[in-house]
C-alpha cells in the first residue's frame, strides 16, 4: 500500500508532467486522425476552397478546445478566478501564469494538425487550385475562363477521366505543394525558435515574479487535490458511523421488544461482536426493510 | 487486507477516474465496432434513405442506453429516487448531479460513432444520393428521364459494380460531392460537441460552484455508504453463517452423545485443537447423520445465545450439559477429578 500511496503522491507533486503527457499524448492523437482521415476533395469550383480550408483550421479549433477540456488545471483556474475574495486575497499574477500554460499547452495539438497538413499538402492543392494563375501552365493557357475554372478545381482528383494523364496537372499540384510544404516548414521554422527564445530569455525578466506564480499556481492545484481526498475520507468515515449507529439503534430496539437471552457479555469478542445482536432471520429482515424505508437521518453527533 | 483496502480507498478517491476509463474504452470500442461492420447500401431508390439514416442513428441509441446499463451508479440513483422518505430528506440538487454525470458519459460512444460515420462518408452517401443535384453536376436535360426512373438510377450511385447512370452524371463525381458534404457535416458535429462540452465544463465553476461541491459529496456519500453497508451485511452473514453451522454440529453431536450414553473422550483436558475442531463427531456413521441431517433440516436461521457461564463453583455435575463449549467441557472434567 505504500507503493500506490507514493504513485499517488507523485502525480499529486507532478500534475505538470500529467498534463504534458496528456498534450503529448493529444498530439499524436492529432497526427493519427490526419492519417487515418479520408481527404476527399469535392472538385468543384466553388466546394473546393471551403472544404481544404475547412479541413486545415475546423479540427484545429476541435483539438483546442479539447486540450482545455482535458486539462484539469483549467477548472483549477477557472475557480479561482470567480471565486469570492473571503480571506484570501487573488493574486491575478498567478491566474495569468496558470491562464498562459494552459494554453501553451492547448495550443501544440492544433499546430501539429496545421503543420502535418501543410506538410502533406492535399489541403492547399485542394483549396488553391481554382486560383492559380493559368497562364504559367502549358495545358491550361488556352482555354475560355469558365472552363479553366472547372479543369483547375479538376487537379487535386488524379483518377477523375479528365485528370488522369493530364501533365498539366501534374504540374499545378507540384507547384501548390512546393508551395504548401515551404510554409508548413517556415512556420515550424518560426515556431520553434520563438519557443527557444522564450525558454532562454525568460530568466531575464521577472523571475523572482515567475517563480512566486509558478509556486502558488502549484499550491493551488495540490490544495483542491488534498480537499477533495479529505472530503473522500470523511464521507467513508461519516458512512461507517452512520451504519454503525444504524445497527445499534436496531438492536436497542430489538432489546426492547423481545425477551430473548442477550448475547452480549462483558467481553464481547470476535464472532458475537460482528453479529452486533442481529442474530435472527426476522431481525436480519426487519433491519434491511428498515434501512430502506427509513434511512437513517445525517447527524453521527450522538455516536 | 489493508492493501485491498488502500486499493479500494484509491479507486474511491478516484472513481472519476475509473468511471472514465470505462468511457474511453466504450469510444474505441464503437470506432472499432463502427470499422468491423460491413456496410452494405441496398441502391433501391427507398430503402437507402431508411438503411442510411439507420445506420447513422439506431446504433447510437443503443451505445446510449449501454452507457448507462454498464454504469454501476445507476441503480444507485434509482434507489435514491425511489426510497421512502424517512428520516432523511432527499436533495433533488444531488439527484440532478448523478443523472448529469451519468449522461455524460454515457453520450461519448454515441457521439463517436455518429462523427465516424459522418466522416466516412458511406451513410450519407447511401441516404442521399438520390438527392445530388443533378442539373448543377450532371446533364439531367440530356437524357428526358422520368423522375422515378432518374431516382432509380441515381439510387445506384453507392453500387458502383452496378451503376448504369454514366451519362447522366459521373459516379465519381457524384460520390466526391456526397463525401464532401457528410465530411463537413462530420467536422461540424465534431466541432460542436466539443464546444458544448467546453461551456459545460467551464461555466459551471463560474455560476454554481458551491451547490456543486455539495452535490458532488453527497453523491459520493450515497455510494459510499451503500458500499460500506454492503460490506457489512457481508461481514454479519458471515458470522451468522458460521455461528449457525457450529450451532449445528454441536447441537448434532450432544444428541448423539445423549443417544449413545457413553462418556466419549471429547472430556479430556488434554483435547486438543483438532480435536475441538471435530466438533464432537468423530466416526464415519456421525458423519454421515451429520451431512444427511444437514441436507433434509436445515436449522432454522435463529441463533443461541451462548449458555450462561455458571462460575459459582459448582462442581457437581457428571452429564456435560446441554450447550457446552469446549472451555466448560474442561472446567466441569477438571472438578468431577477433584
Amino acid at each position: 500500500m505504500d507503493r500506490f500511496r507514493m504513485i499517488f503522491q507523485y502525480f499529486q507533486s507532478n500534475s505538470e508532467s500529467v498534463m504534458n503527457g496528456i498534450c503529448g499524448l493529444l498530439a499524436l492523437a492529432s497526427v493519427k486522425m490526419y492519417t487515418c482521415f479520408d481527404f476527399s476533395c469535392p472538385c468543384l469550383p466553388q466546394y473546393n476552397m471551403a472544404y481544404g480550408l475547412g479541413i486545415m483550421f475546423v479540427p484545429p479549433i476541435a483539438l483546442f478546445l479539447c486540450g482545455l477540456i482535458l486539462n484539469r488545471q483549467s477548472l483549477v483556474m477557472l475557480e479561482e478566478w470567480r471565486r469570492p475574495q473571503g480571506h484570501r486575497k487573488k493574486d491575478l499574477a498567478v491566474i495569468r501564469y496558470m491562464c498562459s500554460s494552459i494554453m501553451q499547452r492547448a495550443m501544440v495539438a492544433p499546430v501539429v494538425w496545421i503543420i502535418v497538413t501543410l506538410l502533406d499538402g492535399k489541403c492547399l492543392i485542394c483549396a488553391f487550385s481554382g486560383s492559380v494563375d493559368p497562364e504559367k501552365f502549358v495545358g491550361f493557357a488556352n482555354t475560355s475562363p469558365v472552363q479553366v475554372q472547372q479543369l483547375l478545381a479538376k487537379v487535386p482528383c488524379k483518377d477523375d477521366e479528365l485528370m488522369r494523364n493530364n501533365t498539366s496537372r501534374k504540374a499545378v499540384s507540384r507547384y501548390l505543394r512546393c508551395w504548401s510544404q515551404a510554409l508548413g516548414w517556415s512556420i515550424l521554422l518560426i515556431l520553434i525558435v520563438a519557443a527557444f527564445l522564450a525558454r532562454w530569455l525568460r530568466p531575464c525578466f521577472n523571475q523572482a515574479t515567475l517563480l512566486q506564480a509558478r509556486h502558488w499556481s502549484n499550491y493551488i492545484d495540490i490544495e483542491q487535490k488534498i480537499f477533495e481526498e479529505t472530503c473522500c475520507e470523511h464521507s467513508r468515515l461519516f458512512a461507517h458511523k452512520c451504519i454503525l449507529h444504524f445497527f445499534e439503534s436496531m438492536r436497542q430496539e430489538i432489546k426492547l421488544h423481545s425477551f430473548s437471552l442477550p448475547w452480549e457479555g462483558e467481553g464481547a469478542e470476535g464472532e458475537e461482536y460482528l453479529l452486533r445482536g442481529i442474530t435472527d432471520q426476522d431481525q436480519v429482515n426487519k433491519l434491511l426493510k428498515m434501512w430502506y424505508y427509513e434511512k437513517p437521518p445525517l447527524d453521527v453527533s450522538q455516536v | 487486507m489493508d492493501k485491498f483496502r488502500m486499493i479500494f480507498q484509491f479507486l474511491q478517491s478516484n472513481q472519476e477516474s475509473f468511471m472514465n476509463g470505462i468511457c474511453g474504452i466504450m469510444a474505441l470500442a464503437s470506432a472499432q465496432m463502427y470499422s468491423a461492420f460491413d456496410f452494405n447500401c441496398p441502391c433501391l431508390p427507398r430503402y437507402n434513405l431508411a438503411y442510411g439514416l439507420g445506420i447513422l442513428l439506431v446504433p447510437p441509441f443503443i451505445l446510449f442506453l449501454l452507457g448507462f446499463v454498464l454504469n454501476n451508479n445507476v441503480s444507485m440513483l434509482a434507489e435514491e429516487w425511489r426510497r421512502p422518505r424517512g428520516q432523511r430528506g432527499k436533495d433533488p440538487a444531488v439527484l440532478r448531479y448523478m443523472f448529469c454525470s451519468m449522461a455524460q458519459r454515457a453520450m461519448i460512444a454515441p457521439v463517436v460513432w455518429v462523427s465516424v460515420t459522418l466522416l466516412d462518408g458511406k451513410c450519407i452517401t447511401c441516404a442521399f444520393c438520390t438527392s445530388v443535384p443533378v442539373e448543377t453536376l450532371g446533364n439531367a436535360s440530356h437524357l428526358g428521364l422520368s423522375e422515378w426512373e432518374m431516382k432509380r438510377v441515381l439510387a445506384r450511385i453507392p453500387c458502383k459494380e452496378i451503376y448504369d447512370g454514366q451519362e447522366l452524371i459521373a459516379n465519381e463525381v457524384a460520390v466526391r460531392y456526397l463525401r464532401c458534404i457528410s465530411q463537413a457535416l462530420g467536422w461540424c458535429f465534431v466541432l460542436l460537441m466539443t464546444t458544448l462540452a467546453f461551456l459545460v465544463r467551464s461555466l459551471r465553476p463560474c455560476f454554481t460552484q458551491a451547490a456543486f461541491l455539495k452535490s458532488r459529496y453527497w453523491s459520493h456519500y450515497i455510494d459510499i455508504e451503500r458500499k460500506l453497508f454492503d460490506e457489512t451485511c457481508a461481514e454479519h452473514a458471515r458470522s451468522f453463517a458460521k455461528v449457525c453451522i457450529q450451532q449445528f454440529f454441536q447441537g448434532m453431536s450432544t444428541d448423539l452423545a445423549a443417544a449413545r450414553c457413553h462418556p466419549c473422550g471429547k472430556g479430556r483436558a488434554d483435547a486438543g485443537e483438532a480435536a475441538e475442531k471435530l466438533l464432537g463427531i468423530t466416526d464415519q456413521g456421525t458423519m454421515n447423520t451429520a451431512l444427511k441431517s444437514w441436507h433434509r433440516c436445515k436449522p432454522p436461521l435463529h441463533l443461541h445465545p451462548p449458555a450462561l457461564h455458571s462460575d459459582n463453583g459448582w462442581a457437581g455435575e457428571q452429564q456435560p450439559p446441554a450447550h457446552p463449549s469446549a472451555s466448560r467441557r474442561e472446567m466441569a472434567a477438571y472438578y468431577s477429578r477433584v
